[in-house]
């Protein structure tokens, strides 16, 4: 079984087992939520930003023995990364801190939208690969349609059409998880 | 139950660009970085001369002894070194 397919818990309990490449794909598995944590809800510089996701990771690997819940990971390290960016913007400027903690739009609403990414991303490992590249692609790495096409070696003029196939496909597989969480009766 | 349109879904996945590649490669060798570190404070702790060289050029003693210092938490080695 391919370790991207393995449950968080199993993932964590593999680390902590010394396995190195469910190391590599713990750090690959949240690498975007720490890093979008940095620089979208806190808005880190990239200096301080590369400093706080090396110690969220850092802190992940030397508390390991000590998880309480291997399922609770990405929380964990959720709140891992608030604490420490918090800490880091309070070395440097309170005011930033508390506009950031208190406006609309701040820390807090970004955490609950990066949340719900989290959630997203996590759906599209349902998509078929090409979707699933097709989507990360254009949206995430903010790539044309003449790159992607290039790079997948399909025609570029059935990008938008493939995006909006795929995005229809991700809608079903959200709403089936949303329908699936819902209290039954 | 959220309800998801195509465009909010877009949005929601921009909101997870990639971080840098070379951010998640160090943090995926940590371990590995982890436990060469351990292996240099712990012969530092015997080998006086090689503790004396890391004190008087970190990076130069490293490259000395074939470690590769750009891959190796050097501040995390120097506290350990220093404590």
């Amino acid at each position: 079984m391919q370790l991207a397919s393995l449950p968080d818990a199993q993932i964590v309990a593999r680390c902590r087992q010394g396995d190195q490449d469910a190391w590599r794909e713990l750090v690959s598995r949240f690498s975007r939520y720490v890093f979008a944590i940095a620089t979208q809800a806190y808005r880190l510089r990239q200096e301080d930003a590369e400093e706080i996701f090396q110690e969220v990771f850092t802190r992940t690997y030397e508390h390991l023995e000590r998880l309480r819940d291997d399922e609770a990971i990405r929380p964990w390290i959720g709140q891992l990364a608030r604490r420490l960016c918090i800490d880091r913007l309070r070395a440097g400027s309170r005011e930033e801190l508390a506009d950031l903690e208190s406006m609309p739009g701040g820390a807090d609403d970004t955490m609950d939208t990066l949340d719900e990414a989290f959630a997203v991303h996590e759906a599209m490992a349902g998509l078929s690969e090409n979707c699933q590249e097709i989507l990360d692609r254009f949206f995430a790495r903010d790539e044309s349609y003449q790159t992607i096409g290039a790079e997948l070696g399909i025609p570029s003029g059935t990008i938008a059409s493939r995006i909006s196939r795929c995005l229809s496909k991700l809608r079903e597989l959200m709403e089936g998880r949303n329908a699936g969480a819902s209290p039954s009766g | 139950m959220t309800a998801y349109d195509e465009h909010r879904l877009a949005e929601l996945i921009k909101a997870l660009p990639p971080a840098p590649q070379a951010w998640v490669e160090a943090a995926q060798e940590l371990p590995l970085a982890r436990a060469t570190l351990d292996d240099i404070v712990a012969r530092a702790e015997t080998d006086i001369a090689f503790r004396d060289a890391l004190v008087a050029d970190l990076e130069e003693a490293l490259r000395l002894e074939g470690y590769e210092p750009e891959s190796l938490p050097l501040d995390e080695l120097q506290r350990r070194l220093d404590s």
